[in-house]
């Protein structure tokens, strides 16, 4: 083995009673590519900024180069030649690619001639990795693809030997992907040393030399990549086989609940972010969305649920339509029978900062079960509340206490509960098991079951394949804002895969 | 302005650490009466003798206290929806006007009676009104209220000096206020109350907004904690994705919030105009409105800690009168600065002090703070 | 001629009337673009200038009196710092704090050490900044048009007025220019990035509050040390707020700010002037109007009828490193 460029030894960090990291030990080769996978929380990112220097760890040792260093703030891991592709870019949006560039790294008190400096190097590394950019474009006018080049620069302008990326496919189209993996391979062969923190296997088994593997903030297994396979990455990831298929019925469809016609979203900047999309959901079906996280399926869930504005196309709730101006009003759509779990449960789904039994009621305090006159009426809500808690098994039981001390997975079924007893027709669900626990994936996918069973018309979106494929009678499979292909539930990974990868659209685009 | 959540028991979150606030707000303001060669706890005697030792003292404590109640109300509710009302002077200002047209076209013909719901509606419609346009700006427009507030302070101060050195003004008067108003439009007094208790009172403007005033503290407490709108308001309050969601429109929240809360500083008006001046001047506010930050922020944004911290600043408005009396290097402006020290303490720097009281609890009982609860949160 | 005469004395009040309000907006464009924002800039003023004509009058200098404005100024700046960057409170909140302690404390400190009834003794010529007649001025008085334009508008003012403007050059370049500019707009924008770039996003704030101390220092001793001969209670009368006022107006920018700033002395100066005398076309126009006016005009502006001004993105937001 090649010398260790890092070496971490029985690291430890805890925030409050979480232990984040535990005795984590890992080595990594200079001049090659290592990757960490780990579940949502597994501690990578922790792992990571404590490396950089943006967290200290409560004990264990940090060895760069092979020498016992103290990394107290991001300017000595910079001092050391760490580098750092944040998942969420770290860029001043309104300032330019130089601006950017020599932020924090500047020559002296005066601009000019770091913004010189920085001009010619920005064009060596364009020469030397094919990192081209135009160094006068302002950052909020490039793509996503493009920031994150920005990103990368930043580090190597700083003397990056050793670059660390936090997910950074996670908002990249498949091309991008493609093309920053290139770049990363190019860093290898000129010695660079990279660790690619990510969820995805299929990228470590792609372009990684080695790989770590982390579970519940500890460090369970370090692999030569080529020596493994997806099946033992995945195992080690979550501790027993994956694949959990819920055990369920033939399905039994009924009338067209949901029907999405010619679909068109665009975002605030006006990108098109669902492409005239039209798929049917019928009653008794569960129909999954598969894709990879920012191709347009949260759009098209705010879409339908009326939250956010369409510009074109039309969405039929059992049989009338739904007003796609924006201007919807969530509660008459409720009422009509839709019923929504939306992606983002912090900000959206529920009020972390309410009781447990206020949150019971969100969306549907207009109800009048929940009302005398204009006054609320608590101890109906109060009821209910209890009752929700007793039938989805919410713990802790109390519909008085703030929602944000209740974990994940049980604010998750705060959600569940409270949509799924509306007795809705139509169920849409985005990612029903993010940072949810697997003893309530189980029970939350039980539950979806058992609402199609009911006849309901489901619709989930999730970026797990594997949950797509264990809930869903019918997978639509959603790359670049539209629907790329339709398969049934017995489809392969592998199939799955390429079809969110775009392979095949853009096979027949050509 | 929302709170973190709370990892404190309630009575520490809503008692302990206002009380440590407050008392280094005093603790602060002491030094500063020493520095102008005071002893503090001489005066810190005279300021409570003079805000409760007599009949007359706690007649006047209430009435101050009254008018903080309405524009610490006022600040309050908008806050329960993230909006930050610092026009509640302005709005207390032009609420000020529709008292002044009510009361100069029927004082002659009608008993206060008659004239005091008319006044009240007034009153509150002219102050809706003013926090009406703000909201609708933020709400449509997308203009911080935080600023258009303050300038409408300004505009609405312009608006009133104009109508009161001119429209408003009597023919052959100097001074900048309207006429007197006549018996039909003077508030019955409420020193008769602290008289039952055997206090003997001069003359004082205690009246009966005070009982006003403690009416709408309890219908803020029902709008905000159990009504559908206080609900809505609230959810908008802490995630505005989330009232998006739940399909409550921001508009109609933001413009109603408002309007509730310019409405409740209209009617602070009605104490020192109906209750006491009779007549409307210029300035008759003098920063009512700001305290009201003060005493909302003092008192959590709840409506039983806003009475009790009005009073608390009656108490200072008060006792700060007599204060001044006594020593002579003590003006009343040491309230201003007290309130300052109050919105610091109690406000800017209200977390100052949770780590360590949390530290505190945690060595007890580290459950009783909720590190348990968190858990999941991480990485 | 007296119609020349009469403009060019409105211009030249247009001038001293902008001073203040130009360094109290320069003051506060350093600190909103750093992301804090500042409603205490009114406050901060008021300490300056009570501390400048205080300690101009008890160490009959008026540079003493000038350090001490400046520094009391900073102080107070640093308790926003304190509240609103390291313990991350209410920006606002903190702002109309230190709103009312400087508006009480002065008062209470002025009048316990001079008697005066809150105001700091009159100063004599050598304590304050007296105007500068520059060379000629004299001379040239007499010159038809340009005469007049440089001994009245150009010439003599006091040492303050010169520097007001010409921190407005400077400003530019401190912004634009520089390393501390560069990091001072981030901060304000995305302070996550100037963290991980491995500066303290505290310290930088901190450091863009000092310099709104400052200048806000400055501006208060303007107002009571060259505008008025001693300090007199609640003098700055809501000038922070104006300065407020003209930075969203100037949408944050150096030039523009004054620009705005010159606006609104300009309405001032008129509001002065017209005082009672009609005008043709309009008639009388009431001079609350014209002091009303930029207040409506700023609140016309954010409502976005004429241009957008968009804030500075991490704008009255403390930083929170996040998890």
């Amino acid at each position: 083995m090649a010398q260790a460029a890092i070496e971490l030894i029985g690291i430890n960090k805890s925030f409050g009673a979480v232990r984040a990291n535990r005795d984590i030990n890992l080595e990594v080769a200079r001049g090659t590519i290592h990757g960490i996978v780990g579940e949502n929380g597994a501690g990578k990112s922790t792992l990571m900024s404590i490396l950089y220097g943006f967290y200290q760890a409560d004990s264990g040792e940090i060895r760069v180069g092979g020498k016992p260093v103290s990394i107290s703030t991001s300017n000595d891991a910079i001092a050391l030649g760490i580098g750092m592709v944040h998942q969420h870019f770290m860029l001043v949006d309104n300032f330019t690619v130089l601006e950017n560039v020599i932020l924090g790294a500047e020559n002296d008190a005066l601009l000019k001639s770091s913004i010189a400096k920085a001009r010619s190097e920005l064009e060596r590394l364009e020469r030397e990795y094919g990192l081209e950019v135009e160094p006068d474009a302002v950052i909020e006018e490039l793509p996503v693809g493009l920031q994150q080049r920005v990103e990368i620069l930043k580090a190597l302008y700083r003397g990056a030997e050793i670059l660390i990326l936090d997910e950074p496919t996670g908002v990249l189209t498949p091309a991008e992907a493609d093309h920053l993996f290139r770049i990363l391979k190019q860093l290898k062969e000129q010695g660079k040393t990279v660790v690619l923190i990510t969820h995805k296997l299929r990228e470590i088994m792609a372009i990684t030399d080695t790989v770590s593997v982390m579970r519940q903030g500890t460090m369970v297994a370090t692999r030569v990549t080529k020596e493994t396979t997806v099946g033992e990455l995945a195992e080690l990831m979550v501790g027993r086989r994956v694949l959990l298929r819920v055990e369920k019925g033939q399905s039994e469809a009924g009338a067209i609940k949901l029907s999405v016609k010619n679909l068109t979203v665009k975002d605030q900047r006006g990108v098109t972010m669902v492409d005239d999309v039209s798929f049917d959901v019928r009653g008794g079906e569960i129909v999954g969305i598969a894709g990879v996280a920012g191709n347009g399926q949260s759009e098209l869930l705010e879409a339908i649920s009326g939250i956010r504005h369409a510009v074109s196309g039309e969405v039929m709730l059992e049989g009338k339509p739904v007003d796609l101006t924006g201007k919807a009003d969530p509660g008459e759509l409720r009422d009509r029978g839709l019923a929504h779990v939306p992606e983002d449960r912090h900000h959206v789904g529920l009020v972390l900062a309410f009781e447990e039994n206020e949150n019971s009621i969100l969306g549907y305090h207009d109800d009048e079960r929940y009302l005398k006159g204009p006054f609320l009426n608590v101890d109906a809500i109060m009821a209910d509340a209890k009752d929700k808690i007793e039938k989805y098994d919410i713990r802790p039981g109390n519909p008085r206490l703030r929602t944000a001390n209740f974990s994940g997975g049980n604010q998750q079924k705060i959600v569940l509960a409270r949509e799924m007893e509306q007795d809705p027709g139509v169920l849409i669900v985005g990612q029903p098991t993010r940072g949810v626990d697997v003893g309530a994936i189980e029970f939350i996918h039980k539950r979806l079951i058992a609402m199609r069973d009911q006849g309901k018309a489901v619709l989930v979106v999730s970026v797990e394949l594997d949950e797509i494929r264990s809930l869903s009678d019918r997978i639509l499979v959603m790359f670049a804002g539209r629907i790329v292909g339709e398969r049934g539930p017995d489809a392969t990974e592998g199939e799955l895969g390429l079809l969110m990868a775009g392979v095949e659209h853009q096979e027949a685009a050509e | 302005m929302s709170t973190p959540y709370a990892k404190l028991p309630a009575w520490a979150d809503y008692g302990l650490i206002p009380l440590i606030n407050l008392s280094v707000a005093f603790i602060v303001a002491g030094f500063v009466v020493m520095l102008v060669g005071e002893n503090p706890f001489r005066a810190a005697v005279i300021l409570v003798e003079g805000a409760f030792g007599k009949g007359t003292g706690i007649a006047f404590t209430l009435f101050y206290a009254t008018t903080f109640i309405f524009t610490g109300l006022s600040v309050a509710v908008a806050a329960h929806c993230s909006l930050f009302n610092i026009g509640t002077e302005g709005q207390a200002y032009i609420g000020g006007l529709g008292i002044a047209l009510v009361c100069l076209s029927f004082d002659s013909v009608l008993p206060w009676w008659v004239i005091f719901p008319i006044a009240i509606v007034a009153a509150a419609v002219f102050g809706a009104l003013w926090g009406f346009i703000p909201a609708y700006l933020q709400a449509k427009r997308g203009s911080h209220i935080v600023i258009t507030t303050i300038m409408f302070n300004f505009i609405a101060a312009s608006v009133m000096v104009y109508l009161l050195v001119g429209p408003l003004k009597p023919a052959g008067s100097q001074a900048p206020q309207t006429r007197n108003f006549l018996a039909g439009a003077e508030l019955p007094k409420l020193n008769w109350i602290i008289e039952l208790f055997g206090a003997k009172i001069r003359s004082a403007p205690l009246n009966i907004c005070f009982l006003l005033a403690l009416v709408m503290a309890f219908l803020v407490w029902l709008l905000i904690w159990r009504t559908k709108l206080g609900y809505e308001m609230r959810t908008y309050g802490h995630s505005p994705k989330a009232a998006r969601y739940a399909g409550i429109s921001e508009t109609r929240i933001i413009l109603t919030a408002m309007m509730i809360s310019g409405a409740l500083a209209g009617m602070m008006a009605l104490n020192p105009v109906m209750g006491d001046q009779h007549n409307v001047a210029i300035d008759f506010v003098s920063g009512a409105g700001y305290v009201g930050i003060a005493v909302a922020l003092m008192g959590r944004l709840h409506p039983v800690g806003i009475v009790l911290a009005a009073i608390l600043f009656g108490m200072l408005y008060q006792g700060g009168a007599e204060l001044a009396f006594e020593m002579p290097a003590i003006s009343r402006d040491m309230i201003v600065i007290i309130q300052g020290l109050v919105i610091l303490f109690a406000g800017a720097l209200e977390h100052m002090f949770r780590p360590y009281i949390q530290a505190v609890f945690a060595s007890f009982s580290p459950k009783a703070v909720g590190i348990e609860a968190v858990k999941g949160k991480g990485a | 001629m007296d119609s020349f005469n009469a403009i060019v004395q409105v211009l030249d009040s247009t001038i001293r009337l902008s001073v203040p309000l130009l360094l109290a907006c320069l003051a506060g464009l350093y600190s909103e673009r750093a992301g804090i924002f500042d409603i205490g800039l009114e406050g901060k003023m008021l300490v300056g200038a009570f501390a400048g004509a205080a300690a101009a009058s008890v160490f009959h200098s008026g540079f003493i009196g000038l350090g001490m404005a400046i520094l009391i100024s900073v102080a107070f700046a640093m308790v926003h710092g304190f509240a609103s960057i390291t313990h991350r409170g209410n920006q606002i909140v903190s702002g109309v704090a230190i709103n009312f302690v400087a508006a009480g404390s002065t008062i209470i400190l002025g009048q316990a050490w001079f008697q005066q009834g809150g105001r700091t003794p009159a100063l004599q010529p050598d304590e304050r900044f007296e105007a500068i007649v520059w060379p000629g001025a004299d001379v040239l008085r007499g010159v038809p048009i340009l005469g007049p334009i440089y001994s009245e508008l150009i010439s003599g003012h006091s040492i303050l007025v010169y520097f007001a403007f010409a921190m407005v050059p400077f400003t530019w370049w401190v912004l634009f220019r520089t390393r501390f500019g560069l990091r001072m707009r981030a901060v304000g924008e995305n302070p996550a990035a100037v963290d991980t770039a491995g500066i303290s996003v505290a310290w930088l704030r901190y450091r863009a509050l000092i310099c709104t101390g400052v200048l806000t220092g400055v501006a208060g001793a303007y107002l009571s040390m060259v505008q008025n001969g001693g300090f007199v209670k609640d003098m700055t009368a809501g000038k922070g707020y104006i300065a407020l006022a003209a930075l969203i107006f100037a949408k944050w920018k150096p030039v523009n700010a004054m620009f705005a700033c010159l606006l609104f002395g300009f309405l001032d100066a008129l509001s002065i002037r017209l005082q009672g005398t009609p005008l043709p076309v309009i008639g009388k126009v009431p001079v609350q109007f014209m002091q009303a006016l930029p207040y409506v005009l700023t609140v016309i502006l954010l409502a976005g009828f004429i241009g957008k001004a968009i804030p500075p993105r991490a704008g009255g937001v403390p930083y929170v490193k996040e998890r």
